[in-house]
């Protein structure tokens, strides 16, 4: 059994998994629900001034028979006096003392304002704070959220207001809508910030019903922007993890956020950099039970790897990361299609054939397809692999082609030599 | 009893949620395997992937372009020896289930009512099928697009065929096997019911005033068993027609028996135990492993509660019994064993060995036949220039059991040589 404890800026947690600030950590009754079910923390749904919200709020994406590979959503944050949330927050922390709750916080962009709502904040034995500079909707209109998180002086001006009176770490929550996440991120910590938390949601516009031309989600027959999150964001959420991760002027710890469903996707993001993982769409879409899967899959994995704790993955894979022109040139890998569990579907054939190098050769014999790899030719780009319904049907194979590593920088800088 | 009474179809329409699923598990593979193995070549791939994206109108044209017969076919079809077999998945026993879709998106069709195909433009040439069932609709409906008027002749008093006279009530409802019909019929065939081409109508006049003539008049009655008492003897499809027309069967008695063990005998088999006859039991001169019948049809006669009587051949019928003798094969030849007859009492016996060929209609059309069947080469011409041939009335014997699928194929065909043929002499 591995230690599954985790720690973020010093906040710590049973587990590494954290419910993100969203509609499940919305009330006290979800957040003891949750604790119950057995996640390790919760960021308390953004405390701030409250707000009316609209109906409807949330759209789903979902693929072929797949529900929800992404949604998006137009609510804004709590909607209930901060007393009252105040309260719960108190209840919670009694009832699971072990576990960490973190206040995102929103505020307008005002020294007074910052302060007042901190230090009646922190009143609570609450562990952390997020700063949430991410709402990309209806909050960003007002002059927070993502609005703050897209001013990189801004972010380092209320990170440092809230630190002047914070007694507990300040994690500071960044949005994806901007070019290069690391300039938020640098000023994060340039505002003193203990933590970075990302990626919140990223702009989107969900659809549009083809029967009444009505934007998805409508409200009285119109939408506005709202935020992407779920599995369909990983990827975005991974590269901005890694990139904070290998930045020196970052240089503080992480908290993964954007589609982790999956223990698979928790462990890529600690590997990747994260120090811990936040949870939501997996939760609006399954509930609060999901976390014994997490646990369970994580635990196992670490186990079969002899690794004793999570702390073991942190930012152990996030140095293979590094920029196109330091790639070996030289490392070549071919196709192989395992005739023995080929089902002879041919979507390899047809996406090599029209989307590739032409180097899959199909002979129907007796009426079955038999598919083979011109390994002469074959570029190795990966794509009959993924097309393939059979697990490990198609592999790919490294050509030992006896050439040095070489990079692109390393040749360019030789040509140059040889040039000068 | 009361005819029709033969209980619910053996087969569910799948929910929209099934369909979903279904559809969506389907991997759209290149160069299909189920299409390749559709005797019509339906694009599988593309009406499925048609329904998973809700046009199901253009999943419907894509089959029903391939194959006029359609929804019959989406009932009737041996898939597990056709598109489901030929599945990619057929190996993990979880093939798509493509004739369930397929009833889906034809049944969408036939509810909406809208005709999806116009004939084409008229080209003067006046074209006669004799036979209506899926062969002769079949190509009728190409035909018609083709531009040719045609004119069905037709013995029974509906179109449709087998499909609609000899496929039992529980495999194939008649308002899909009358709606298929008509749908062909909606495009602009003349159509003539009630008429025996060579009794009501003659052959010369057949063929003095069309440009072709396509034969698609399938088989005849089951053959007479040849015994003493065979006259007691039901001929299957007429009892199958009976019961699919609503016309009065009289009491089947507890106590049925039917000869041989093809797929019509399954299905009057069946049916005889749905009409409410208690003990109902195949008797076959051959052993199981020589039964014509699918293994699916075998499997379903079983799940139904039909017994099985093996190495066995009827050798007298009486009022109230039947008379069988033993065989055993002796060197790859069947023969009866001596002494060894048994009688059992039966309160009805059904003859289903096989359907007579119609000999003497065909003669008439002067082309030439090998044991019954039309002698047609591969463009499906007959030994007489403009006659051609499709359906039942090719089938030889040997082959793989006849199929409405192959039928609507056969029309294609026919219609495709009928076309080249008549615009090749208006050139001439």
């Amino acid at each position: 059994m591995a230690d599954l404890r985790s720690t973020l800026a010093g906040i710590s947690s049973p587990n590494p998994f954290w419910l993100a600030s969203a509609p499940p950590t919305n009330s006290g009754y979800q957040v003891m629900r949750a604790f119950e079910a057995g996640w390790g923390g919760a960021v308390w749904k953004t405390l701030g001034t409250p707000i009316t919200n609209v109906t409807s709020r949330f759209a789903g994406l979902d693929y072929k028979a797949y529900k929800m590979l992404a949604m998006n959503n137009i609510e804004l944050i709590t909607d209930r006096p901060l007393d009252e949330n105040l309260r719960e927050i108190r209840e919670c922390k009694a009832a699971f003392p072990d576990r960490a709750i973190i206040a995102s916080l929103m505020e307008v962009c005002e020294r007074e304002a910052w302060h007042e709502l901190v230090k009646r904040v922190q009143e609570e034995a609450i562990d952390g704070f997020e700063l949430n500079f991410g709402c990309p909707h209806g909050m960003s209109e007002r002059g927070m959220g993502a609005a703050v998180g897209q001013h990189p002086d801004l972010i380092e001006a209320v990170t440092s207001y809230v630190k002047e009176v914070a007694r507990v770490p300040v994690i500071v929550k960044l949005t994806p809508n901007i070019t290069d996440v690391r300039v938020p991120a640098r000023a994060a910590a340039a505002g003193g910030a203990d933590a970075v938390s990302m990626i919140n949601t990223i702009n989107s516009l969900m659809g549009v019903n083809l029967e009444t031309w009505n934007p998805i989600p409508q409200v009285d027959g119109k939408s506005s922007h709202g935020g992407y999150c779920g599995p369909a964001v990983k990827p975005i959420a991974l590269n901005m993890v890694n990139d904070c991760a290998r930045d020196s002027q970052v240089n503080i710890p992480i908290s993964g956020i954007g589609g982790v469903e999956f223990w698979q996707d928790a462990v890529e993001f600690l590997l990747l950099g994260a120090s811990n993982v936040q949870v939501c769409t997996a939760v609006m879409h399954h509930g609060f039970r999901i976390v014994e899967q997490l646990c369970d899959g994580l635990n196992t994995y670490l186990d079969e790897r002899g690794l004793t704790s999570v702390e073991a993955l942190v930012g152990a894979a996030k140095n293979r990361i590094t920029t196109w022109e330091n790639l070996n040139l030289n490392y070549a890998v071919v196709a192989q299609i395992d005739q023995e569990t080929c089902i002879h579907c041919s979507k390899c054939y047809i996406a090599c054939e029209d989307a590739a190098h032409q180097c899959i050769d199909r002979k129907v014999v007796d009426g079955t397809a038999i598919l083979t790899v011109d390994q002469d030719h074959c570029v190795g780009c990966n794509l009959c692999m993924m097309v393939c319904p059979v697990d490990e049907c198609i592999t790919m194979l490294q050509v030992e082609n006896g050439l040095p590593p070489e990079s692109w920088k390393e040749r360019s800088s030789k040509i140059s030599a040889t040039l000068s | 009893m009361t005819s029709r009474d033969t209980g619910p179809s053996i087969q569910r329409p799948l929910t929209d949620l099934e369909i979903k699923l279904e559809a969506n598990r389907c991997l759209y593979c290149y160069d299909a395997p189920c299409m390749r193995a559709c005797p019509t070549h339906i694009d599988v791939a593309s009406f499925i992937a048609k329904i998973a994206q809700g046009n199901l109108k253009g999943s419907a044209r894509d089959i029903l372009s391939a194959n006029p017969m359609g929804a019959s076919c989406a009932r009737v079809c041996p898939t597990s020896e056709l598109c489901e077999g030929a599945c990619v998945y057929a190996k993990d026993d979880t093939p798509i289930r493509i004739g369930d879709l397929q009833r889906y998106a034809v049944d969408a069709l036939q509810r909406s009512g809208e005709q999806l195909f116009t004939p084409g433009p008229p080209t003067g040439k006046k074209v006669a099928i004799v036979g209506g069932g899926p062969a002769g609709l079949s190509a009728a409906r190409d035909l018609r697009i083709y531009g040719h008027a045609v004119t069905i002749y037709e013995m029974h008093d509906q179109l449709g065929g087998l499909n609609t006279y000899g496929i039992v009530p529980f495999r194939l409802a008649n308002d899909v096997a009358l709606w298929e019909a008509d749908y062909v019929v909606q495009l602009g065939v003349d159509v003539e019911t009630g008429v025996e081409v060579g009794v009501d109508v003659s052959v010369d006049s057949l063929l003095g005033n069309h440009d072709a003539v396509i034969l698609a008049c399938g088989m005849g009655d089951v053959p007479a068993l040849g015994i003493e008492g065979d006259d007691y003897a039901w001929d299957a499809l007429d009892f199958i027609e009976h019961v699919k027309m609503g016309r009065r069967i009289g009491d089947l008695g507890d106590r049925v028996a039917v000869i041989g063990a093809g797929n019509t005998a399954i299905d009057a088999l069946t049916c005889a135990k749905r009409l409410g006859a208690e003990r109902v039991t195949m008797y076959y001169r051959r052993g199981e492993e020589h039964m014509t019948a699918y293994d699916f049809e075998y499997a379903f006669a079983k799940d139904e509660g039909i017994e099985f009587r093996f190495y066995c051949a009827p050798v007298r019928i009486g009022s109230s019994e039947v008379t069988f003798v033993r065989t055993e094969l002796r060197d790859g030849r069947l023969v009866p064993i001596a002494g060894s007859e048994f009688t059992e009492p039966v309160s009805a016996v059904i003859s289903a060995i096989g359907q007579s060929r119609l000999e003497q209609t065909l003669k008439a059309f002067g082309v030439a036949i090998d044991a019954g069947v039309v002698r047609v080469d591969d463009a499906l011409q007959t030994t007489r220039a403009g006659v051609f041939a499709a359906g039942d009335c090719i089938y030889a014997k040997g082959e793989r059991e006849a199929m409405v699928v192959e039928a609507a194929e056969q029309g294609k065909i026919a219609a495709r040589s009928v076309d080249a043929y008549v615009r090749a002499k208006a050139v001439a």
